[in-house]
């Protein structure tokens, strides 16, 4: 296993001068044979969102810049950056390609997954104009990676609304009751069952999706509606990852052979789904929460983590603004992931609230 | 005026028993009126317009959630001194959402407070508490 520290990936001076406080996250890929180890970026749900004519919302804005400025730090040079959806707000046009110049300063090559805000305007037309297929799949030193678009729903909801803004409002409001569970759908889990049909069962797997592949909680969307049709297409190979976004906050799980680990935002934090007490939610009881009782720095918990993919399987570093930075890593003896400091205690690490 | 006449006197001979006393109507009644503040609560909660930037409160705080009504008044690091609820509110409107601070009586501020108590009803009253 790599025990990485954040600031061996930030080239000398330069990342002394910014600091902990950037929210992305690096990939590292590692294999028996070092020689195969690779890194890569991972950034998400930045909800660039638009004000009126050339202004955005700053606070959204300056998450995102910090990010792409950390990521062209990083030593090693990743090899790819995986954006892992909800770029937009409100989906529109001068988000998306605001959003895309920001991120156009990333010197590494940059992948694209769709998130719901990003989707429910156009229904996805202009983000794939600009960026392409919403679901593929790529080989890369090794490892097998799939790109899904999970945050589909019911052609009934999506045509039932008068106006697309109607709708996408409706989608963008996390805890709006009028909006609908997302899913992967039939047709992209045939592509999938198709696409996997010629990948080696002994080779590493990492699936990236808007949602998470397992159910959390429906009333906030932390909830793919065919997650269990979904988890069956994986289910044969040996080491499968899946890496979400949309909860912004850390959520880790494994669920038979898929491990499962959550991004932080670059824009703004959630609370924990039990934190509402109305209603009950299901996080993975492995997850040991980010300590939330109280924020006074509205940025916290939009930490960003690097990963090694190490013979297949993830050590994630999760790094916060104000707090003790935290490793998640697989632990080939308990097969499943585990907080490396925090796990047995199962206290929140945070000391700053 | 003569309606109003027999209204009046009706009211004084009642008066003293039924002081205390109230009814299943009055009990719906109160009930609809406080669902009815709630609700313009959460039409605040979401709305665009509460501050200058688009943003609403419902963005962080799903169904209010993370708000903690039950443990106020207590000390707020952001304002350096021991703070109600309300004041918190204003700093959000103040600060993510970029928009002008509500009196503590302003209507959509007694409103939202009505919304965040009432996602939050049924947690132990935990005055100071981070």
């Amino acid at each position: 296993m790599n025990t990485l520290s954040r600031r061996s990936f930030l080239k000398r001076g330069a990342g002394a001068a910014i600091g902990g406080l950037l929210p992305l996250s690096l990939v590292e890929v590692a294999f028996a044979d070092k020689r195969r180890n690779f890194t890569f970026a991972y950034i998400s749900d930045s909800h660039i969102q638009h004000i009126k004519g050339n202004q955005f919302v700053r606070n959204w804005d300056r998450g995102l810049i910090r990010a792409v400025a950390e990521t062209n730090l990083m030593d090693p040079k990743p090899d790819f950056v995986m954006y892992g959806g909800d770029l937009a707000q409100l989906g529109t046009k001068a988000e998306l390609d605001h959003g895309l110049e920001l991120l156009g300063a990333l010197r590494p090559h940059t992948r694209f997954v769709m998130g719901e805000h990003d989707y429910y305007l156009d229904l996805g037309e202009y983000w794939s104009k600009l960026l392409g297929p919403q679901y593929y799949s790529f080989d890369h030193k090794g490892v097998h990676f799939v790109v899904l678009n999970s945050i589909l729903t019911y052609d009934k909801w999506i045509n039932k609304w008068s106006t697309p803004e109607e709708r996408m409002n409706v989608m963008a409001g996390l805890d709006n009751p009028l909006g609908s569970p997302f899913m992967v759908g039939a047709k992209q889990r045939a592509w999938l069952k198709q696409d996997l049909a010629k990948v080696s069962k002994d080779t590493p797997v990492v699936v990236f999706s808007h949602s998470p592949l397992q159910k959390i909680y429906k009333g906030w969307n932390f909830w793919t509606e065919d997650a269990e049709q979904v988890q069956a297409l994986l289910k044969p190979f040996k080491q499968v990852t899946v890496f979400y976004g949309h909860v912004h906050q850390i959520q880790y799980n494994q669920i038979g052979n898929i491990s499962f680990y959550s991004a932080m935002a670059t824009a703004w934090p959630w609370p924990y789904p039990a934190t509402y007490n109305q209603k009950p939610s299901h996080l993975p009881k492995l997850t040991v929460e980010m300590n939330r009782a109280d924020p006074f720095f509205e940025r916290d918990a939009t930490g960003w983590q690097f990963i090694d993919v190490w013979s297949g399987r993830a050590t994630v570093h999760y790094s916060l603004p104000e707090n003790t930075p935290r490793t998640v890593a697989y632990n080939p003896k308990t097969r499943r992931p585990e907080d490396t400091r925090y796990q047995k205690k199962r206290i929140p690490p945070q000391k700053h609230y | 005026m003569k309606r109003t006449t027999i209204l009046l006197s009706a009211l004084l001979l009642a008066a003293p028993a039924a002081a205390d006393e109230f009814t299943e109507a009055d009990l719906k009644r109160w009930q609809a009126e406080f669902q009815t503040v709630v609700k313009r609560g959460r039409a605040a909660f979401t709305d665009p317009k509460l501050g200058s930037n688009g943003v609403v409160c419902a963005q962080c705080h799903p169904n209010a959630a993370n708000t903690h009504p039950e443990t106020y008044p207590k000390f707020q690091k952001q304002l350096g001194r021991v703070a109600e609820l309300w004041e918190m509110v204003n700093w959000c409107i103040q600060n993510p959402l970029e928009g002008e601070p509500l009196a503590a009586d302003d209507p959509r501020m007694i409103a939202l407070q009505a919304y965040i108590n009432w996602e939050r009803r049924g947690a132990k009253l935990a005055p100071g508490k981070h």
